[in-house]
């Protein structure tokens, strides 16, 4: 902390606010589903898509007590993040896994609860969290009740999407989604993982576990193309879309390859009327961490020219995923110091219009 | 008139010689191949073959064919269809000194495996029979049944002997990732005949094309190709691929390769978190990639500033494993001498256009 002076502001705009388990979520269900989660296997979705026992970086620093799972202890986030690392604002995208959940009745009653859960053990309690609307994407008409159930709260500030979807988010069906986003002044937070029951490449499931995790960056790409070519963007002019958790350093090579694409077939799909990278620059941001750095500086910094917009990165620890004992640790090394200040802290507070 | 042309290394535009690494034939009817069927296929091809493989996958051309609206032959058929059309308007045009088939025509993705088999015959016959023999400036690829490790490694033994077969062709999407056992005596049939795989843009497998469900549009199939390669070499280098066949060449073509850099940059940062998941990577992804891979260029990167290309060769570092390509007769060519960024070195464009593929291929 101590280069970057006491006065640097920060927001972290990737924490992760997890369930310490799945009768957690008991008391904010209603009666219905109370009973028949208590009478069923059905508890809520499955196992979390990340790896069961890890690998996160030094976990047993961010294991609140023995047995219990990373990101689900306010306290030790508030030692660990927000007053360790100075964070004057954090987002929580809680990765609770509801498209996984065939039930369309049963995803819509826990991530209601999820949502309440969020709101009483988190946001109530520490007056620098926002958080991310659960919302059952499966089931668009559902989706949108709860945006307009809970989506007027000063605490949220956007969406919680899964990139592993069952269809790609820029088709027709999720556009009620994106105008109800909008009329609650929510961003759309693409997040790393998912769970839609479908492989997460065109040929296939993987054997490993790495090729998803290296493999998730691709679907960010399919999802980008999706939302730009359908024409969301157009549609909805103030959509606000965070990539999280998805690799940055790729975004240079989305964009030529999709302005050059369009050049030659822009008449099968009109309603695109500018330049992919444009509305790339204009309406997606990225969270830093991870960033999948080059391994030379020089290469880093023609990444981030190549970039052409210095607004596009928000700082973010990933936090349990990673772990940092300091905001420098987490930033790659090398970044020019306007830049720097713009990623902790500026980028991040013009898109969510924090500060007011 | 031929001799000539054939002893005439340097092509007057380029002013080096031009190997092109990615051209398509097809026939110009189903006849055309079925007559390489035997009686038993030919019959199972009629009844039974000609249908939508996977009903539902298609993403139908902006342009017919996807050719470009001057590669139909004059006297009829499908773009790439008539060979001495073809030699007019790419091998003379541009003096091209050699040049690589790969007919896409649907022979190795087919579910009954026997049929793809035979298919596949067909198709190899075909090549050597109506292309390669009659015009000895084109080589062919050895189109498997892929789908079926055992009889794609047959299929190799029987076309490898012959000389003008210079790789195996491959389709990007493919059922199951191409790291997978399954593939594994494909592999060795590549090895051991030295034969490299070229894995082409393109193809179906029954699965969504992206790994986030269905697009609308054929512009998101087509702009869509990188993430299907990436997957694929995520898949080849993450099983272990080229620590079980070191001497494995898989050339990467028409899918592009800005995004490869980036690729690289991440699984390295991930075997270094979770090398434990798979003992059987013993170096950094990086390093397979710039020992076991190559690269076609078209479609040509077009970076927003002419010298971020050279930053992103920089990067890659891979400068000697680049072979030119035209994807004739597709819609979106490129030109021999306008597709390399003139910012190039000439020394680097010589190699890209034809010596470093000549270094590489059987020819």
């Amino acid at each position: 902390m101590s280069s970057l002076g006491n006065e640097q502001r920060i927001i972290d705009c990737d924490l992760h606010n997890v369930l310490p388990s799945p009768a957690t979520i008991q008391p904010f269900l209603p009666a219905h589903w109370q009973e028949y989660t208590t009478q069923s296997d059905l508890k809520g979705p499955a196992a979390s898509f990340y790896s069961s026992g890890g690998p996160l970086a030094m976990k047993e620093m961010v294991t609140p007590v023995s047995g219990q799972l990373p990101g689900s202890n306010l306290a030790l986030m508030q030692t660990q993040v927000l007053d360790g690392l100075g964070i004057e604002i954090g987002l929580l995208n809680c990765a609770y896994a509801v498209e996984g959940v065939h039930n369309p009745y049963g995803a819509a009653a826990f991530a209601g609860a999820v949502n309440d859960w969020q709101v009483s053990e988190w946001l109530e309690k520490e007056p620098r969290l926002r958080g991310s609307l659960v919302v059952p994407s499966q089931d668009i008409e559902l989706a949108v009740q709860e945006i307009n159930r809970l989506g007027h709260h000063p605490g949220f500030v956007q969406l919680f999407l899964p990139v592993r979807s069952r269809e790609l988010y820029g088709t027709r069906r999720f556009h009620p989604l994106y105008r109800a986003a909008v009329d609650h002044n929510l961003a759309i937070c693409l997040h790393f993982g998912g769970e839609p029951g479908a492989p997460p490449s065109p040929s296939g499931w993987p054997s490993y576990y790495i090729e998803e995790y290296a493999g998730m960056s691709h679907i960010f790409q399919s999802q980008m193309i999706s939302l730009i070519t359908e024409g969301v963007f157009g549609q909805f002019p103030e959509l606000r879309v965070v990539l999280a958790a998805s690799g940055i350093t790729w975004l240079p090579s989305l964009m030529w390859r999709l302005d050059k694409e369009w050049k030659g077939l822009r008449r099968e799909v009109p309603w695109v009327k500018q330049l992919p990278s444009d509305y790339m620059r204009d309406h997606i941001r990225f969270t830093l961490t991870p960033f999948d750095a080059p391994p030379s500086a020089e290469q880093l910094e023609e990444i981030l020219d190549q970039m052409g917009s210095d607004e596009l990165i928000l700082f973010s620890t990933d936090y349990p995923h990673h772990y940092f004992t300091t905001v420098e640790e987490a930033l790659p090394s090398g970044l020019p110091v306007g830049l720097k200040h713009k990623i902790l802290f500026e980028n991040a507070n013009k898109f969510y219009g924090l500060d007011g | 008139m031929a001799m000539t042309i054939v002893e005439a290394k340097a092509s007057q535009k380029t002013k080096f010689a031009v190997i092109d690494c990615d051209i398509h034939n097809a026939p110009a009817s189903a006849e055309e191949l079925r007559q390489y069927l035997s009686p038993r296929w030919r019959r199972y091809d009629e009844t039974y073959g000609a249908r939508a493989q996977y009903p539902g996958a298609a993403y139908p051309r902006l342009h017919p064919s996807a050719a470009r609206d001057d590669s139909w032959p004059p006297g009829g058929g499908r773009p790439g269809s008539d060979l001495p059309f073809l030699q007019a308007q790419l091998l003379d045009e541009w003096q091209i000194e050699y040049g690589v088939l790969n007919p896409l025509v649907g022979g190795s993705g087919r579910n009954n495996p026997e049929y793809a088999a035979a298919l596949c015959q067909a198709i190899n016959r075909w090549q050597i029979e109506s292309w390669v023999e009659p015009e000895p400036r084109l080589r062919a690829s050895i189109v498997p049944p892929s789908e079926a490790g055992e009889l794609a490694a047959q299929e190799i033994d029987r076309c490898a002997p012959d000389p003008r077969f210079v790789q195996i062709l491959l389709i990007a999407r493919t059922q199951e990732l191409l790291g997978r056992r399954k593939y594994w005596p494909m592999y060795e049939a590549a090895v051991r005949h030295d034969l490299p795989i070229g894995i082409h843009f393109g193809g179906q497998a029954g699965w969504p094309i992206t790994g986030a469900g269905w697009p609308s549009f054929y512009i998101e199939d087509h702009v869509g190709m990188p993430q299907s390669f990436q997957p694929q070499i995520i898949s080849m280098i993450f099983e272990g691929l080229f620590e079980r066949f070191p001497g494995l060449k898989i050339v990467l073509i028409e899918g592009g390769f800005a995004w490869l850099a980036p690729l690289m940059w991440r699984m390295d940062r991930s075997w270094e978190l979770m090398r434990d998941e798979v003992p059987h990577v013993k170096r950094p992804p990086s390093e397979y990639v710039r020992q076991n891979f190559w690269i076609t260029t078209q479609p040509v990167e077009e970076p927003a500033q002419p010298s971020q290309f050279v930053e992103l060769l920089d990067q890659l570092d891979m400068n000697d494993r680049f072979f030119f390509a035209t994807d004739y007769p597709h819609w979106d060519f490129d030109a021999p001498d306008q597709a390399l960024p003139s910012a190039l070195p000439a020394e680097l464009q010589r190699a890209i256009l034809a010596e470093n593929a000549r270094n590489f291929y059987r020819f």
